[in-house]
């Protein structure tokens, strides 16, 4: 039993939970994530660990609602329960020792970065992020990338930062000169986009790979990506992968798969959601 | 009941007691009302006549009462129904309670299966429960998917002049009956060792040995990655073969005898095994082979491909067969499932009642070289499970949405036997063709799974991947024991159980100082140039070397 100590709103459909899992809180390591399962029928859905509290024994979950499942979970106030918190899972982030490194955040995935960054300045490595989102109100973590290091914030609309995409930002950063690597994650578009960006500069590039998982720990064999052509885990092999070798037209593809199941899913529950406020202002009107 | 004298029972000549009962409520209803109502619910003896030997031999076999193929092909109930207390008993009184008894020796659990049956020919189901119990931790589980045609049964006195007695069928009579009447059996704990033990994995091995070592008084932990115990029964085994709350309940009588589960803990990631052995005084390793084979053919990760791990596990652990449970499983019109265990079949049957109107096995062996139980392979074709043997796949054909449309395979012919001693398919050139799938299932078994292993720098392994072991089941880690798939490779659930068993006891003997030292030696002792003498001396193994399971390209036909 894990409950919620803490709930944030950090953009239109991003939410910050702080949820107790002191275990997972004292060991994990940057990149790693957890598999969690809110209770008696419902999903098995694999979450970055975007923060973590040794002390408090809490870990911070930063869950985009995209479908039943996350909507569900963000729909938890603090002192709800999350029944399953199992992890840490994944191989951790290979950080460098030293140097310049460029973080690269898309969306949610800028909660992925941000614990690659906050390490990577603990250990006297030179960050520069780049954050992105529609507008200003979906930027999140901005402020404590800053605490690692320069930051670089993009909008699609030109409301806040600079006018574009976090590619463009991305590019000019290469062209300077002087990185030795990227990390970058968000949307397969633009993990590919900033992986085909970096190729031409050598630049590692490492992304962190979204699968559709069940177990987390290799037993399904259902989170199978195409690495240089060879298929492998994003749950023990991975989750992060060299972008330069990674087949993003197959993972944005498998990650269809359920779509018809969870555009459905997610109809069904806002019926239900309907009905039961239709029931309390028909209760409220007698 | 009057006695026998003649081998028509009545139960033989009714139809309506012999033959398969139905109904679209096939479920743990149905299974309810198979169990007695009656004088065996008090579980006393009631005064039976001694039948003679001749008198036994003239009974025949009963049969199971079962769902009819066309319903339960609709739906998740249970298959098997039960035996009633009336023909539970008359095949009780089939068996000669040989002096010698050799189904015993056919059991990897060794339940002492003359005074069980004993018991239950006199009419006391409540002795011949506790009987069983104390062999066996989990019987409702045995009693419903040992191969019994290959173990007690195959050695059975009776089967040499016709049908063995079905020691399957009355094992899970008496075990389903102690379920239902815990209040009438003892439930004592033992005084307290003071000792604990871990153990990894809550599967059949795991559980067991949980089950015969707080029966010795030990404190134990079990420690399971997944959110619920129960391991391959759980996640593997479908709802129609195994129910989940018969699995649950088993959990549970081992909860109630003071054993500790603990979910949500990856051995490797939570906690790593040299930290576990340093919080307790012994660990038993169990934690099964867990990494899907695929085939590595052309089109292995179009959407629609699934590892039976993976169907089984979103089928059955989380519950998508179920309309009300939030994970999705794709609903194929034609699946084809590649291989012929028991998980195949499972798979097969299992996309059967997810409204598959056409679903294949696909298998490079003939009918006769099946490995799955036979029962299975009877109730697939009851349930029109198409069989195409002597074929092998090439290649998944997709469409131009990246979705499986078909599986291209081609025939083959059987040739000198291989390394496993069964007869090697040769593909036949030029006879390829495609079986038209939106779904194509790859149960080819299982590897080992590096998550433990690669944490536990002092555990050694062999070839494969899997932990050595010696006789004892010890592994070249001082305190830590290991049994079931990661031991053996992919095998049954009976003799994981059997590990178990083997394993609690030499745990027990560890904890008392009374067990020799582990023959198995540490990779970083021998890396050290340390002498190998003990490893390169050791006895055989303890179990069957993995030869058969061993990852060999499963493409290689």
């Amino acid at each position: 039993m894990h409950p919620i100590v803490e709930k944030t709103q950090l953009s239109p459909n991003v939410t910050r939970l702080v949820v107790t899992a002191s275990r997972i809180a004292e060991i994990r390591r940057p990149g790693q994530f957890v598999i969690v399962r809110l209770g008696p029928g419902a999903e098995r859905i694999p979450l970055t660990i975007a923060d973590a509290d040794p002390a408090a024994g809490t870990i911070s979950l930063v869950i985009q609602a995209i479908g039943k499942s996350t909507e569900d979970l963000v729909a938890l106030e603090v002192g709800g329960v999350i029944q399953d918190v199992a992890g840490p899972l994944g191989k951790p982030t290979e950080l460098l020792e030293s140097g310049h490194a460029v973080c690269v955040g898309g969306g949610v995935g800028t909660a992925v970065v941000y614990p690659i960054a906050q390490a990577l300045h603990d250990r006297g490595v030179r960050v520069t992020s780049i954050i992105g989102g529609r507008s200003r109100e979906w930027v999140i973590f901005e402020e404590e990338l800053r605490r690692a290091g320069d930051v670089i914030v993009c909008t699609d609309d030109g409301s806040y930062g600079r006018h574009g995409f976090v590619t463009e930002a991305l590019k000019d950063v290469c062209e300077a000169g002087g990185i030795d690597e990227v990390f970058a994650v968000g949307p397969v578009p633009m993990m590919r986009a900033c992986s085909e960006l970096t190729r031409p500069y050598g630049i590692r590039t490492t992304v962190s790979l979204n699968a559709i998982m069940v177990d987390g720990t290799g037993m399904c064999g259902g989170c199978r990506v195409s690495i240089d052509g060879r298929n492998q885990y994003a749950c023990v092999d991975g989750p992060e992968f060299d972008g330069h070798q990674v087949d993003f037209k197959l993972l944005a593809d498998r990650l269809t798969t359920y779509r018809e199941f969870e555009q459905d899913a997610l109809r069904r529950r806002h019926e239900e959601l309907l009905r039961l406020a239709e029931a309390r202002q028909l209760a409220e009107a007698h | 009941m009057p006695e026998m004298p003649t081998g028509e029972t009545p139960a033989a000549r009714d139809p309506e007691a012999a033959s398969p009962t139905s109904g679209p409520a096939g479920g743990p209803a149905a299974r309810a009302s198979a169990t007695p109502a009656d004088p065996g619910a008090t579980g006393a003896p009631a005064p039976r006549p001694v039948l003679t030997k001749k008198e036994r031999m003239q009974i025949q076999r009963q049969l199971m009462p079962e769902q009819l193929a066309e319903i339960r092909a609709g739906n998740f109930g249970e298959v098997n129904l039960g035996l009633t207390e009336q023909l539970a008993i008359l095949e009780a009184e089939r068996c000669l309670v040989c002096p010698k008894p050799y189904c015993i020796d056919g059991c990897p659990v060794r339940v002492n299966i003359p005074k069980f049956i004993g018991h239950l020919m006199e009419g006391d189901v409540r002795s011949a429960a506790i009987s069983l119990l104390d062999d066996n931790a989990l019987p409702c589980v045995t009693g419903r998917v040992c191969p019994q045609e290959t173990q007690c049964e195959a050695v059975c006195l009776r089967g040499k002049t016709g049908k063995p007695v079905g020691i399957g069928y009355l094992e899970r009579y008496v075990a389903d009956w102690a379920m239902e009447h815990r209040d009438l059996l003892p439930a004592g704990r033992p005084a307290a060792s003071g000792r604990t033990v871990a153990i990894v994995g809550s599967g059949p091995a795991g559980l067991t040995a949980a089950g015969e070592l707080a029966k010795r008084g030990h404190a134990v932990t079990v420690f399971e990655a997944f959110h619920a115990a129960g391991g391959v029964l759980l996640y593997g085994i479908p709802e129609f073969r195994l129910p989940k709350d018969i699995v649950q309940a088993e959990v549970d009588r081992l909860v109630a005898a003071g054993v500790a589960i603990a979910p949500d803990s990856i051995i490797g990631k939570t906690y790593t095994l040299p930290e576990l052995r340093e919080q307790f005084d012994a660990v038993f390793v169990a934690v099964g082979a867990g990494l899907p084979i695929f085939m590595n053919i052309p089109g292995e990760n179009l959407k629609g491909v699934y590892s039976a791990n993976e169907y089984l596990t979103r089928v059955n652990l989380m519950g998508a067969w179920n309309p009300e449970s939030d994970t999705p499983i794709l609903k194929g019109k034609r699946v084809a499932v590649v291989g012929g265990g028991n998980v195949a079949m499972d798979a097969v049957r299992t996309a059967r009642r997810l409204g598959a109107d056409e679903a294949a096995i696909v298998y490079r062996r003939s009918r006769a070289e099946l490995p799955a139980r036979a029962e299975e392979v009877h109730h697939a074709e009851q349930e029109e499970i198409h069989f195409e043997f002597l074929t092998v796949p090439v290649r998944i054909v997709g469409d131009d949405q990246g979705w499986v449309a078909g599986l291209e395979c081609v025939r083959t012919e059987l040739g000198e036997p291989d390394a496993s001693g069964r007869r090697r398919p040769i593909k036949i050139d030029g006879s390829e063709f495609v079986i038209p799938a939106d779904i194509v299932i790859v149960a080819l078994g299982t590897r080992n799974n590096p998550l433990l292993t690669s944490t536990s720098p002092d555990l050694r392994l062999n070839e494969w991947g899997y932990i050595q072991v010696d006789d004892n089941l010890q592994t070249s880690m001082p305190g830590v024991f290991s049994g079931g798939d990661i031991v053996r490779g992919a095998a049954t659930v009976i003799l994981a159980m059997g590990d178990g068993k083997r394993a609690a006891a030499s745990i027990d003997a560890y904890l008392r100082g009374e067990l020799p030292p582990s023959t198995v030696t540490s990779p970083r002792a021998t890396e050290a140039g340390e002498s190998t003498e003990a490893s390169a001396g050791a006895p055989r193994p303890a179990v069957e070397p993995a030869a058969k399971v061993a990852p060999a390209a499963p493409t290689a036909v």
